[in-house]
């Protein structure tokens, strides 16, 4: 009766953990499912604001505008019909709020029943002009008036586009290359500072510090990786920035440079907390056997104990490099974001996780800005997804080496 | 037993009897509403007002979907959000709560004291990127913009840039208070922050919307005079039919006291 009970409750046991199991993972599925089903629904948006089209006079030439060249337009930076392909005038700009202070609510009738007709005449009037009016008010009826097809947004323009200004009106753009050539550039000066320097200081416990540096120095490098992250971003702004600024005379310190710093800080006791455990992990036996062949100490550290230990070395090494790639509020904090390709250290950069962050709050839901950055956030999944996997096949390639 | 029934009629009473309400949307104005509902409910104890934040947008849809029965705006309701709460057989009514003030800021050492909206413009939009061009030092400009959720970017963008947009790769900070950090410790910097932020870190430019004619400066006292043309108003929406349920607050905001805590918090008061 007893043997059964307990056979029972194992079961039961058995059970819980399979289910367990099966429902995280099919949790993490329907995540990267709805990933990717939001971000890819960009390219069915339509390059222009949704529910807004663009018109122009009938007797202007101009077929098709790509977004660049309407946010040139309504930037002023286009100020001539001739640059896109029109006559050789004047481009005259209209938005849609510009009809209430020609008209007054009363003129336009019972629920605006005559605002379609008013800007048709505005359009009519003026041949050069170009107007951003919302959709169920334009004046379709009018023959005067011609809509510019809208085209969706192309993969081009994302993956190529060197302009991310996703609030600009009427066309926003969404060019990724800032914003992922700004999450590299940092991660990568923050891994090339954290390493060596991590590697040292695992070196320096596993091997060199007597017991009693150990027992102080390693709770206190754990103790920095519970620091929360909007704190070092805190320190970075108020001490770091006007560190760097002053003592490399820059015009600003909000810069690369920064966000690497305060990245290699912050992977710092990850990389050495793993890489130390894995090297104490060295067999003692291996260790004697190294020392009793004649080897010094040095010896013993790259020779075995450093070789041994290489698959947790790496181990470290994607999971800094991960915490770098993902990390949000300290980089939001002290880089600056502006959205440019970085061309130095001291540029300031935007990255994908800081971008998310700042803007997903009042992007409406749906919307292309919406989807973008979900786009955003799988670009930043595959992007770990590869760093994981490079790094399994290191590990996997350095055990039928034969160590 | 007739005591518990009756001590539960009395509780249900006061709980229903209790008008619950709330208010929803921009973080701008949320010490405001919160500081407001607090000293409402002292004088009313009846009445529970609870504010939340989440932003101007949220807050018009929250007002659509009837999740909350006041929407505070820092911007004016748009034309579509007026179009959508039409749809759903709904109409807002409008009610000006306070003003707030946008200080354009410089660093301290900065000689330059005036700029014009053309001149702003152009330096928020790329087109002037030195400070000699505009009066000061041969010193590169640094324009600070806020995150593009504010809504003092939308109004910024809005008054002075004239709905073009800013720079491409224009430094953005996250809040207020790193604005002020960033401005303070970088000798080029320009940028702009509500007027209760205003401290001695900073030093606020006087501004020009009649192409250098006068210049005014951002006080509490300008922009009541409206001499100080960078002022944008704080809205309440409320759905006409709750009139009864919020009036007494907003009666209660656009009375002297609640005028009073509009200074307190460094707004302006009407």
């Amino acid at each position: 009766m007893k043997k059964t009970l307990r056979r029972m409750a194992e079961r039961l046991v058995e059970a819980m953990l399979t289910l367990s199991g099966s429902v995280t993972s099919l949790a993490i599925l329907l995540i990267i499912v709805f990933l990717f089903k939001e971000g890819t629904g960009l390219f069915n948006s339509p390059g222009v604001e949704k529910g807004y089209a663009l018109c122009v006079n009938i007797t202007n030439p101009v077929e098709q505008l790509t977004p660049y060249q309407i946010k040139q337009i309504f930037d002023s930076e286009i100020a001539n019909w001739q640059e896109v392909g029109g006559a050789d005038s004047e481009i005259m700009l209209f938005r849609f709020n510009e009809i209430f202070s020609m008209y007054s609510d009363e003129e336009l009738g019972e629920d605006y029943a005559l605002l379609p007709q008013k800007l048709g005449e505005v359009i009519t009037q003026n041949p050069s002009v170009i107007a951003f009016l919302p959709e169920r008010y334009l004046p379709q009826e009018n023959t005067m008036v011609k809509i510019l097809p809208s085209s969706t947004i192309r993969m081009a323009d994302f993956f190529g586009g060197e302009e991310w200004l996703p609030t600009a009106t009427p066309a926003s753009l969404y060019g990724v290359l800032p914003l992922l050539s700004g999450t590299l550039w940092i991660s990568i000066f923050a891994i090339l500072i954290a390493l060596p320097l991590g590697l040292g200081v695992a070196v320096y416990l596993s091997e060199l510090a007597d017991e009693r540096v150990r027992k102080w120095l390693k709770p206190a490098i754990e103790l920095l990786a519970g620091i929360p992250s909007v704190v070092y971003g805190f320190f970075g702004l108020v001490v770091l920035v006007p560190l760097i600024q002053q003592t490399l005379h820059l015009p600003v310190g909000e810069t690369a440079l920064a966000g690497s710093l305060i990245l290699a800080v912050m992977a710092l006791p990850t990389i050495i907390t793993i890489a130390e455990d894995a090297m104490r992990n060295t067999p003692r036996a291996m260790r004697e056997a190294s020392l009793a062949l004649g080897a010094t100490q040095w010896q013993t550290i790259y020779k075995v104990v450093v070789p041994y230990a290489s698959s947790g070395i790496t181990a470290a090494v994607v999971l800094g490099v991960g915490r770098a790639v993902g990390e949000t509020m300290a980089v939001l904090m002290v880089t600056g974001n502006a959205a440019v390709i970085p061309h130095s250290l001291f540029d300031s950069v935007r990255t994908i996780p800081a971008a998310i962050a700042a803007e997903l709050g009042e992007a409406p839901a749906g919307g292309a800005h919406y989807q973008a950055l979900f786009l955003l956030g799988c670009i930043l999944f595959i992007l770990t997804m590869l760093i994981s996997a490079s790094a399994e096949i290191i590990n996997k390639r350095k055990y039928s080496n034969g160590i | 037993m007739k005591k518990t029934i009756l001590a539960i009629a009395v509780l249900l009473g006061t709980f229903f009897g209790a008008q619950a309400q709330k208010i929803k949307g921009s973080d701008i104005m949320l010490p405001l509403s919160q500081k407001e509902a607090e000293s409402f409910m002292k004088a009313n104890p009846s009445q529970t007002v609870t504010v939340t934040g989440g932003g101007s947008g949220v807050g018009i849809s929250s007002l659509l979907e009837g999740t909350t029965d006041i929407a505070q705006l820092s911007r004016k309701i748009k034309f579509d959000e007026k179009q959508k709460l039409q749809e759903g057989g709904k109409t807002a009514k409008e009610v000006i709560a306070a003003y707030d003030a946008l200080a354009i800021v410089v660093h301290p050492s900065n000689k330059v004291k005036d700029l014009t909206r053309e001149q702003l413009e152009g330096i928020f939009t790329g087109k002037i990127t030195n400070w000699k061009e505009v009066g000061g030092d041969d010193l590169k400009i640094i324009p600070y913009s806020r995150e593009t959720s504010s809504g003092t970017y939308e109004f910024f963008k809005e008054s002075v840039l004239k709905n073009k947009n800013y720079v491409n790769g224009i430094m953005s900070m996250p809040a207020t208070g790193a604005i002020i950090q960033s401005i303070s410790q970088t000798k080029g910097a320009i940028g702009y922050v509500g007027l209760a932020y205003l401290n001695k870190d900073v030093k606020a430019v006087h501004v020009s919307y009649d192409k250098g004619t006068t210049f005014v400066e951002p006080s509490v006292a300008n922009a009541k005079n409206e001499t100080y043309p960078i002022v944008r108003p704080l809205y309440y929406y409320y759905e006409i039919k709750a009139e009864k349920k919020v009036k007494p607050f907003i009666d209660y905001v656009l009375s002297e006291e609640g005028q009073k805590i509009v200074t307190e918090i460094g707004f302006i008061e009407l």
